[in-house]
């Protein structure tokens, strides 16, 4: 009875994942701060000089700062997604195989409305991603996509750098800077959206699992049950399968 | 452009003839020269186009519109602007300011169109009312669209003058009961040249003008079809008062210290940051003031759709679809908050539905603290 309750260590996110989502983390919440101060500045009641305050220009400078860090993170991500390990490869993120249906079964069945199952059954534990999750960061790309796309377009009127000016075709495209403006906004709150939905879970994973959840983007490890780990005849070798 | 018998009027000649000096001529050319962007060693090669090409063929076709652009034309800065413009381009059909009217008037287009075919520019100010068979516009017994169509067959190239011309404007504003469509949308086999604006700025228009004059050839033109010496940036980018925006200082209300100071007016909507025009460096009015200096915000006249791109005097993101009063940050927070409720609540229903499975694993851990064994 015990032995059916072992925890094995389990590398999860490689050091690579780790940092790009953290570098996300903080590019994010620069981001979006930076992104409301710009939208809606406060009025600084203060008499002076143009001449001595720079604040929207400072705000506009780490807005921009943190978007080139955001999308030289993604285009990094990509990258990775071609020589990571299994929970890192775009192959991860196909969502079409019989497989992935019955885990977002059993996601939202389990985990969204909260039903019991009667006999656990730790097969349908995900170990990476589960499936709904991988369907949600799919939608966080393209998302992500539009971001970059209708900011560096706005951004590129004022640039001479080529790697802005590759994003000119985007205002034209959307009709204006208006349009352009509009669609960045709203985006926008998707990612806030996604922050709280996305903390949320790694809490409710993390206290209803018992997997280390949360802690896995810090050391990368995660725990699954010893009988999901092949042992060979000396080496433990840390195959899973999902 | 040679090919009618009678020998045409140059430019020049005609200036000259209108009483004005060769100084006035010269300073007209380095000035409508700098205002193209060019340099000053090309003001002699604007000089000498002028004084050897002979005035184009003009028809200047009105539809839906509120003539405003002919106006911002007329009285435009310097005097020669408007007269090498209006009076000189050989303007052979301008229902506005042609002496002649009804059948004369349509005769004499007709005329310049088969003369000049493949020659004339043809100049549009004004929408096309595609709705209910184009019956909201007639002119001289015909559909607006049949007139462009009839005038644009034998154009060298289309100029779109003006917001409605360009990108359709007020009528296109949203019901628009008209389906009053822009010119680039219907005419797809001629160079356009948009030049929104309502009105676009008369130097902007000129340059145009005698850019082609001078070089042959259209001006460099943007994805948007504009010219880029005029709208290359954004107001904002060239505003005089984008210091104060730098800065973070802005006007609150209209009637506050701040705007008395001259501060910026981006919280009072000022579209400067979204419109392409170069109000702020050639202005209005022989270059006294433009809206800005004048303690309006821009209102992004020379954009798409900008009657429908959200209130003037606010900076809020419209979410179509949820309103007139739907910013978009008014919808994220309120879906912000139901998301946050809808979070405590599944929370709080995975603690009760999960129950036995968590008080098992508590029990448990509990157990093992208490037998610890070092």
């Amino acid at each position: 009875m015990e032995n059916k309750k072992t925890f094995r260590r389990i590398y999860v996110w490689q050091l690579a994942v780790r940092i790009f989502h953290w570098l996300n983390v903080l590019a994010l919440i620069l981001l979006i701060l930076t992104g409301f101060l710009i939208a809606n500045p406060p009025a600084l009641l203060i008499k002076a000089e143009a001449s001595d305050i720079y604040m929207m220009g400072t705000a506009r400078f780490i807005h921009f700062l943190a978007a080139y860090l955001f999308f030289f993170v993604m285009i990094l991500r990509l990258y990775w997604a071609i020589i990571g390990n299994r929970f890192a490869r775009w192959t991860a993120f196909m969502p079409f195989n019989k497989k992935v249906w019955e885990n977002i079964k059993h996601v939202l069945k389990i985990d969204i409305l909260l039903m019991n199952e009667k006999v656990h059954d730790p097969q349908h534990i995900s170990v990476g991603h589960n499936s709904i999750a991988t369907i949600s960061y799919l939608v966080m790309f393209f998302l992500a996509l539009i971001q970059v796309c209708t900011g560096f377009g706005m951004y590129a009127a004022t640039s001479e750098w080529w790697l802005p000016n590759l994003f000119s075709w985007v205002v034209p495209m959307l009709g204006g800077d208006f349009a352009t403006r509009q669609i960045h906004h709203i985006v926008m709150w998707f990612f806030i959206f996604f922050s709280m939905v996305h903390i949320y879970l790694v809490f409710y994973h993390d206290w209803l699992e018992g997997r280390g959840e949360a802690s896995s983007m810090i050391s990368g490890y995660k725990f699954v049950g010893s009988g999901r780990i092949k042992v060979k005849k000396k080496s433990s070798n840390k195959k899973t399968e999902e | 452009m040679a090919t009618t018998k009678e020998k045409k009027e140059t430019y020049y000649e005609s200036i000259i003839k209108n009483g004005y000096n060769r100084r006035d001529f010269m300073k007209f050319s380095t000035y409508i020269a700098a205002y193209m962007g060019l340099e000053t060693s090309m003001v002699a090669q604007v000089a000498k186009k002028l004084e050897t090409t002979p005035r184009m063929p003009v028809i200047w076709e009105h539809y839906q519109e509120c003539t405003c652009c002919s106006e911002s034309f007329i009285r435009s800065n310097h005097p020669i602007v408007a007269d090498i413009i209006l009076d000189k381009i050989s303007l052979d059909y301008t229902q506005t300011l042609m002496a002649a009217s009804g059948h004369q008037a349509e005769a004499a287009k007709h005329e310049t169109m088969e003369k000049y075919k493949g020659e004339y520019i043809l100049c549009v100010e004004g929408s096309i009312p595609m709705g209910d068979d184009g019956n909201y516009c007639c002119i001289a017994g015909k559909s607006a669209l049949e007139s462009l169509k009839e005038a644009a067959a034998g154009a060298k190239a289309i100029i779109a003058w003006g917001s409605c011309a360009s990108n359709g404007c007020v009528q296109a504003a949203h019901p628009n009961p008209t389906e009053a469509t822009p010119i680039h949308k219907i005419i797809k086999d001629k160079p356009i040249i948009r030049v929104p604006g309502c009105p676009p700025i008369g130097e902007v228009m000129a340059g145009v003008i005698v850019h082609v004059v001078t070089f042959g050839v259209l001006p460099e033109l943007d994805r948007l079809g504009r010219p880029k010496a005029f709208y290359s940036k954004r107001v904002h980018d060239t505003c005089y008062r984008r210091p104060y925006f730098d800065a973070g200082l802005y006007a609150q209300s209209f009637d506050d210290a701040n705007a008395k100071e001259g501060y910026c007016l981006y919280k009072l909507g000022c579209k400067g940051p979204s419109t392409y025009n170069s109000c702020g460096t050639i202005k209005w009015n022989n270059g006294v003031s433009f809206p800005i200096q004048s303690g309006h915000g821009c209102i992004g006249c020379s954009e798409e759709n900008f009657w429908d791109n959200g209130p003037f005097y606010e900076r809020a993101t419209n979410v179509p679809g949820f309103g007139i009063e739907g910013t978009a940050d008014d919808i994220g927070k309120v879906a912000a908050g139901v998301l946050a409720g809808g979070i405590a609540i599944h929370a709080i229903a995975a603690n009760i539905s999960k129950k036995k499975e968590l008080a098992k694993r508590v029990s448990e851990a509990t157990k093992n603290e208490e037998n610890l064994k070092y």
